[in-house]
Formats: structure tokens, C-alpha cells, sequence
């Protein structure tokens, strides 16, 4: 897997835009392989008792997906050196094959020494497409 | 109900070593649906400069998460975790996780604010080898919505 190089992006370069499906297998497996067994990303019952309109994904699922944006450009899982989001909107999953989906884009903000970049992070998701991610921003390592 | 206001600046661990496996990287990456081969393959990795396969960088959650557990689980601070949101989180690698990386972590609870009905729990989780080598620092920030407005 190759990646982008740092000579060949520019401030404002756009990161190729990714569409994620997310459903309840999903989160389940999240729920496994992190040990965030929270009962309102499963549990649809007690999803509603809280208040909740169902099952919504966890947030740091949402962030790994929008980590992987950036590991994906960059061709490598180690490139990110700083990340960090805050989440402002759930991410419902229906109890469907179809799932929800999260729309995840990115643009450079800046050139940093040492072959690092700024990268801005946009996510929406939701039925109503909203911005699930804001302050979304990661630092990058380019070969 | 608000959060005890005794608890900022306390420090919870260092817990038990961590030890990063091939097998939860590997996990993790499906999980996520990182198809680097970086994550599963050793020899991959290693031509790519890593000493074994590498975690993507979200991975550090779950040592984090285990650490800072210790805090909210505290009865003395009085969380309810049914009510609680993730507001924010983020990650300062100084290198990224790998296999065979046996780490410690520490959490220090940087802040705790109430905000009208809401109350803001602040923390940061330092991960660190067993040998002192910093890794990465996880900032996690949980909302604890009040009980009565019911959720948003």
C-alpha cells in the first residue's frame, strides 16, 4: 500500500472523500475487539430507556473510521501522530442490513517541518446527514 | 446528580502491564475495517521500518479506556455511566503501538466542571513502556447528561 507523498500535497489538498457503512454487526464487533460494552451501542431495549431513538454507534467507532481516512492516504497505520475530535452528533444504526452510513472527508490545512501535515476532518452521518465530528483534526507523517 | 469536584488532580494507576498482541491488533483492524496489511503482517512491517505489526491509531482506546475506567467505576465519584456521553478524545503518539509492546498506563484527572444540569469529566491516560519510553497520551472528555432533561 502506498500513500501519498509530502512533495505532492499542497495547503488545501483534498483527501480522496470515503462513504462507510456502519450496522449492528458492526458494532458488536467494535464492542468486542475494544471492550466498550456500553449497553446503548447493542442494546436497543435499554438504548430506548435512556432516552436514546435506538442502538447508536460508538463515537470512537466514528473516530477509527475517520482514522482510517488518513491512514489509508497516507499507506500507513503509523503516519498519525496527533488526532483528535469532538463528537456533536450520535450516529443511529437501525436494526437493518442497511445499516447507517458516515461520509468522511478531509483537506490540509497546513505543511509542517519534518514531513508532517494538518489535516481538517468533516464527518456526517446520520438520517440527516449531520456533522457527527467537529474540532476533527490529525497531524501526519508523509514518506 | 454532580460529579464529586474532589476528584480533579487525582491520579489513577499505574495499572498492570499491557502486553500489545499480533492477534488484538489484528482484531482490532477487522473490527474497524483497516485493511492494512501493516497490522497483520510482521514481515510487512518490518520492511516498513516497525519492529512487528503496527496498531492504527485509534487502538491506544483500549488501553486508555481500561485505565480510565478505573475512575469512573469509583462509586465516590458518583457517575452515572448509563447517562454518560463521549464528547471528545484525542491521541499524541510519540511512536505507534506495536506487537510486543508491554506498556503501562496512568490517568490523571485533569478537570471536573458542571455546566448547567450537565457535568464535564476530563482526563488524560499517559502510556508508557514498562522501560519509561512515552507512547501516547489519550485526552478523553465524558459528559454525564442530567438525569432529568432525559437525552437529546
Amino acid at each position: 500500500m502506498t500513500g501519498v507523498s509530502y512533495d505532492s500535497v499542497e495547503k488545501g489538498t483534498d483527501l480522496p472523500q470515503r462513504s462507510y457503512r456502519v450496522t449492528r454487526l458492526d458494532l458488536v464487533k467494535y464492542a468486542g475487539a475494544s471492550g466498550d460494552f456500553n449497553v446503548i451501542h447493542w442494546n436497543e431495549r435499554l438504548a430506548k430507556s435512556v432516552g436514546l431513538p435506538t442502538v447508536i454507534a460508538h463515537g470512537m467507532y466514528t473516530m477509527a473510521q475517520a482514522g482510517k481516512l488518513l491512514t489509508e492516504w497516507a499507506g500507513d497505520p503509523g503516519a498519525v501522530t496527533d488526532f483528535g475530535v469532538r463528537f456533536s452528533a450520535m450516529v443511529p444504526v437501525p436494526d437493518d442490513d442497511a445499516g447507517a452510513t458516515i461520509e468522511i472527508s478531509g483537506k490540509v490545512l497546513d505543511k509542517l517541518e519534518g514531513n508532517q501535515v494538518t489535516v481538517d476532518i468533516v464527518a456526517r452521518g446520520g438520517p440527516d446527514g449531520a456533522k457527527v465530528l467537529t474540532r476533527a483534526r490529525a497531524t501526519v507523517r508523509l514518506p | 446528580m454532580a460529579l464529586n469536584p474532589a476528584f480533579a488532580g487525582r491520579v489513577f494507576g499505574p495499572g498492570e502491564p499491557y502486553e500489545v498482541s499480533r492477534v488484538k491488533i489484528a482484531d482490532f483492524a477487522d473490527a474497524i475495517g483497516e485493511q492494512s496489511e501493516l497490522c497483520r503482517n510482521r514481515e510487512a512491517a518490518i520492511k516498513a521500518g516497525y519492529p512487528d505489526v503496527i496498531a492504527p491509531p485509534t487502538f491506544a482506546v483500549v488501553i486508555s479506556m481500561a485505565s480510565s475506567g478505573e475512575v469512573n467505576a469509583d462509586p465516590e465519584l458518583g457517575l452515572d455511566y448509563s447517562m454518560v456521553v463521549h464528547s471528545d478524545q484525542s491521541f499524541s503518539y510519540s511512536r505507534p503501538l506495536h506487537a510486543g509492546d508491554v506498556v503501562v498506563a496512568t490517568t490523571t484527572v485533569d478537570s471536573i466542571k458542571s455546566v448547567g444540569s450537565m457535568s464535564m469529566l476530563i482526563t488524560s491516560t499517559e502510556i508508557v513502556t514498562v522501560d519509561g519510553e512515552h507512547v501516547c497520551t489519550a485526552r478523553s472528555t465524558l459528559v454525564e447528561r442530567g438525569a432529568e432533561r432525559g437525552a437529546e
